[in-house]
């Protein structure tokens, strides 16, 4: 990789503003939101309930294109406003993951399937995706819970495997969304500390939006939000 | 992977049950569909299987399955002697109904041309074919009854010595062959005074005529028996059936027979069309628009019930469509377990129907036509069926996973 390719930010998000409604219903969720995220970085963002952190990260995960605003990841346009540069869902499978509250694992797929299932989706053959898939659930310490369905996983594990297939087509760019409320503070730790060692090993960018403050360290950067606005004061790791 | 079979295996015990209810609705189309072509069959298998090339019936009538049909015996012999004609036979049908061991006995009763017409024709399942001229009858096992049972009908006593499978009226009554003229002995069976009476009444109105008045001879024979009086008595067949000779131009033969002014001719397959036309017609089209209801009313329950497994799979194809899956894998998703489930009910239907068909009591024809045109249909239905759970799959949003 030369280091053009290697300075080019992850993602950068440029004056995005989300209005939902029209008139006397018309709902400000974001306004003039601008950002930029490095490549092998781990960002939190903050915020009370409200504050806008989910609609800028639906936005970033192209699933709620914002209303103004341009959205650029891996040095390539994707939105502007509301219109799609490129193929979205194509975009999606290649270079973003997504990692939420409650796992969402597909009920009928065991875990190495809900892995395989990201990997065939982007067009890997069947033998080396369930190779790969037991390689990611190894990596996160779940391939003995490989041939389980998510209901005979615990909370934690199904996480796990939920971050196993957020990495399995090794994107460029992973959103969480409040992963560990539904974990103990020792599992929602440990999930904070495999972002931050995904992101730091793999170059992946990391967006987590959370409330979990017990955490926080982990974290290279922290931007809080609030009335749909990001606030100046973002902080490096460190100075915290 | 495939991800149907994968749901399919989790959700096993609710898809075969589904597969099961879809399979018994499916072989109600199938019976209906068995029953229609059992209905047609029945109806036209009397005329395919006696094979005659005309029927000379009683003038403007539409022949013995369609009214009452009556021409003297006689014109048997005036038919063999047109040019071209090979045989002519009378042909005598008519429905009885008795009591046999103290439960009703419906029989359709035809009459053959004994002794050119033994019933060596007749699908025997068992027994032989007529031996003698009188007092012996085959049945069909329709009817219940078994070699060497005694069937009293009219003033005599029936032997059974043959039995036959399937040959059933347009009614479904199981047919009873007898000579012709047991057949008509059963048709014209009438008690001691009537008898008595009719030949009264007979040597009355033969006295008040010209021609008895004149042959004083005839007026005597009225009092006798009626097959001595042909020319007085009932008319005695309902149809004549006539073959041609090899070689021989059968339309020509019939626009002969036709030019008489006290015949009606029809063609075996006039004869076929008046029966589909005629007495089955109603029936058969009340069961074609009831197998169409069916089809239609299947494929509501089966959109129905994928829309249900589509809904029941929202949030998971919202988690596909958010890692990017292409429509064709959501697509597939549905589309392929609406296949399975129509082939799965199709099969139950086949092996159900296989099974149960036979117990019904009219005849239940599945033909492989039928098994093709219901394959295509379940096909139909599949797809048609999935495309509900499409057009919602279609519209479930990614971001529907975070609601």
């Amino acid at each position: 990789m030369n280091s053009a390719a290697q300075n080019t930010p992850a993602v950068e998000a440029l004056g995005l503003t989300k209005v939902y409604g029209r008139g006397n219903t018309e709902v400000v969720a974001m306004k003039d939101v601008t950002f930029t995220v490095a490549k092998g970085e781990v960002v939190a963002l903050l915020g009370p309930s409200g504050a806008g952190k989910s609609t800028l990260l639906t936005a970033l995960g192209l699933i709620n294109p914002p209303t103004a605003g341009r959205i650029v990841i891996g040095g390539q346009p994707v939105l502007d406003a509301d219109r799609a540069l490129v193929n979205l869902a194509a975009f999606r499978r290649q270079h973003l993951g997504f990692v939420f509250q409650k796992a969402n694992l597909i009920p009928f797929l065991n875990a190495v399937q809900n892995v395989q299932v990201a990997l065939e989706i982007n067009d890997t053959r069947p033998r080396q995706a369930r190779r790969r898939a037991m390689e990611l659930l190894d990596y996160l310490g779940v391939a003995d819970r490989a041939d389980h369905l998510p209901d005979a996983l615990s909370g934690g594990q199904q996480q796990r495997v939920a971050v196993a297939r957020a990495l399995a087509n090794q994107p460029s760019l992973i959103l969480a969304d409040e992963p560990t409320a539904a974990l103990d503070s020792h599992r929602g730790r440990q999930v904070m500390e495999l972002f931050r060692k995904v992101a730091h090993e793999r170059g992946s960018a990391v967006i987590v939006v959370t409330h979990d403050h017990r955490a926080l360290d982990v974290f290279d950067r922290k931007y809080e939000m609030e009335d749909g606005r990001l606030l100046d004061r973002h902080e490096a790791a460190g100075s915290a | 992977m495939n991800l149907a079979a994968q749901d399919i295996r989790h959700n096993l015990g609710r898809f075969a049950l589904t597969a099961l209810g879809i399979g018994l609705l499916l072989m109600l189309v199938l019976g209906m569909s068995g029953i229609y072509q059992g209905l047609v069959f029945e109806a036209t298998q009397l005329v395919d299987e006696v094979g005659a090339d005309f029927w000379v019936v009683q003038k403007n009538t539409r022949g013995p399955f369609a009214e009452v049909s009556r021409l003297p015996a006689n014109l048997e012999f005036r038919l063999l002697a047109v040019p071209g004609v090979r045989s002519a036979q009378s042909f005598v049908a008519h429905t009885i109904q008795r009591e046999q061991q103290g439960r009703p006995l419906r029989m359709f009763v035809q009459g053959l041309a004994w002794p050119d017409d033994k019933g060596e024709w007749l699908p025997l399942t068992g027994g032989r074919p007529l031996g003698q001229a009188h007092y012996e009858m085959i049945a069909d096992q329709i009817l219940g009854l078994a070699l060497g049972d005694k069937v009293p009908l009219g003033k005599d006593v029936f032997t059974v010595v043959g039995v036959t499978k399937g040959m059933a009226s347009s009614a479904g009554d199981g047919t009873a062959f007898f000579t012709v003229r047991d057949a008509l002995a059963i048709q014209f069976d009438l008690p001691g005074e009537t008898m008595r009476l009719e030949r009264a009444a007979r040597r009355h109105r033969a006295a008040n005529q010209d021609f008895g008045r004149v042959q004083p001879e005839l007026l005597e024979r009225a009092g006798g028996p009626s097959s001595a009086l042909p020319a007085l008595a009932t008319p005695l067949v309902s149809a004549i059936l006539v073959k041609v000779a090899p070689g021989t131009d059968t339309a020509a033969v019939v626009a002969t027979v036709s030019a008489w002014p006290d015949v009606t001719v029809h063609t075996h397959e006039g004869q076929r069309q008046l029966l589909l036309r005629g007495n089955v017609d109603r029936a058969r089209r009340q069961l074609g628009l009831f197998r169409v209801i069916l089809v239609f009313v299947s494929t509501i329950i089966m959109a129905l019930i994928i829309y249900t497994l589509t809904l029941d799979k929202t949030h998971d194809i919202a988690m596909l469509k958010l890692m990017g899956a292409r429509h064709s894998v959501v697509v597939g998703l549905i589309l392929q377990q609406a296949l399975l489930l129509g082939a799965l009910g199709y099969a139950i239907a086949y092996y159900i129907g296989q099974w149960l068909y036979p117990l019904f009591p009219r005849r239940v024809m599945i033909t492989p036509d039928d098994l093709w045109m219901l394959a295509g249909i379940v096909l139909a239905i599949s797809v048609a069926a999935s495309l509900l759970g499409i057009w919602k799959a279609m519209r479930v949003e990614p971001n529907k996973v975070l609601s």
